[in-house]
């Protein structure tokens, strides 16, 4: 009876913690892919899946201006690209080729805002993140 | 009256030396290409994720802070940021900002090329070198600059590609 009053609130605080790390650490691309996929639901009608070839196209086309997603991640994103203008290397996109990508929300949200609006000259809308994703997650 | 005067002629002689050994240093760290300055870390990732991060003594604090009001069109590119990172790393660079007039960029300008410094410094290198496959780029320090990532840009770590 006397040790469950300790161990009881230890337990729980062991638990709140390994809960709170797991939130803050142990993002996916899957967490990224749900979260973009209740985004696209919030934001319009009907919405009918993610799919890796319209993200695939989305990705290597250059939308009227002068960049693709590929001219710095290249046309393979399994492997390193360069940024297009300082030539700085720039790590594989694709999760499977590199682990860190898609797990901190913070991060992609940056990135897409930024490249979206360098390729496309506006901001990407949550299908098409999704899409794109779909596309980096289908690649081995 | 007259011992007043020597005080007040010995203060303004100690501010005014203080301060000439202050520029003094500052363009001598210049020269000598010691340009690393304490550490902060949202200003290496941040900055340093499309480029190296450039060391703040490169240009003026005016600078620094008109670059980081129109992050969004940063040379050709969005290169904007939360809020929060945006006021710890201008801050950061006004702090370690360069003195020296020298640091100014050409009327209007932002860029570390075009100030009087950097065109002297760089005058020698022949057009070829800038146009070299592993250069490119004015902006690309460490393909020169070996130790340019660790605000290190003296002569001993120059390595021009040939």
């Amino acid at each position: 009876m006397g040790t469950n009053r300790l161990i009881f609130p230890a337990a729980g605080f062991a638990a709140a913690m390994g809960l709170t790390a797991g939130l803050a650490l142990a993002a996916t691309p899957a967490d990224q892919q749900k979260r973009f996929e209740n985004e696209a639901r919030a934001e319009g009608s009907g919405f009918g899946g993610f799919s890796a070839q319209r993200g695939e196209a989305l990705f290597k086309a250059t939308h009227g201006g002068e960049w693709s997603c590929a001219s710095c991640h290249t046309a393979n994103p399994v492997v390193p690209g360069k940024h297009a203008k300082t030539g700085k290397p720039i790590a594989p996109l694709a999760p499977a080729a590199n682990a860190e990508r898609f797990t901190d929300a913070a991060a992609v949200d940056k990135s897409f805002r930024r490249n979206c609006n360098d390729v496309l000259g506006r901001a990407c809308n949550a299908q098409e993140k999704g899409d794109v994703l779909q596309y980096l997650m289908s690649l081995k | 009256m007259d011992t007043k005067r020597r005080w007040t002629l010995d203060i303004a002689a100690w501010v005014i030396g203080l301060l000439a050994s202050m520029v003094l240093i500052a363009h001598e760290a210049m020269a000598s290409g010691r340009l690393a300055t304490p550490p902060n870390a949202q200003w290496k990732t941040e900055c340093g994720s499309c480029h190296i991060a450039y060391p703040p003594r490169l240009l003026p604090a005016q600078a620094w802070h008109r670059m980081m009001s129109q992050l969004d069109k940063h040379f050709g590119t969005d290169a904007s940021l939360d809020p929060a990172a945006a006021a710890e790393i201008g801050a950061y660079l006004e702090r370690y900002a360069g003195s020296s007039r020298r640091a100014q960029p050409a009327a209007g300008g932002l860029r570390i090329t075009e100030t009087a410094w950097f065109i002297h410094e760089h005058g020698e290198i022949p057009p070829a070198t800038w146009k070299h496959a592993a250069v490119r780029s004015a902006a690309n320090c460490a393909a020169c600059h070996t130790a340019a990532e660790q605000g290190d840009f003296r002569k001993r770590n120059l390595r021009i590609p040939k």
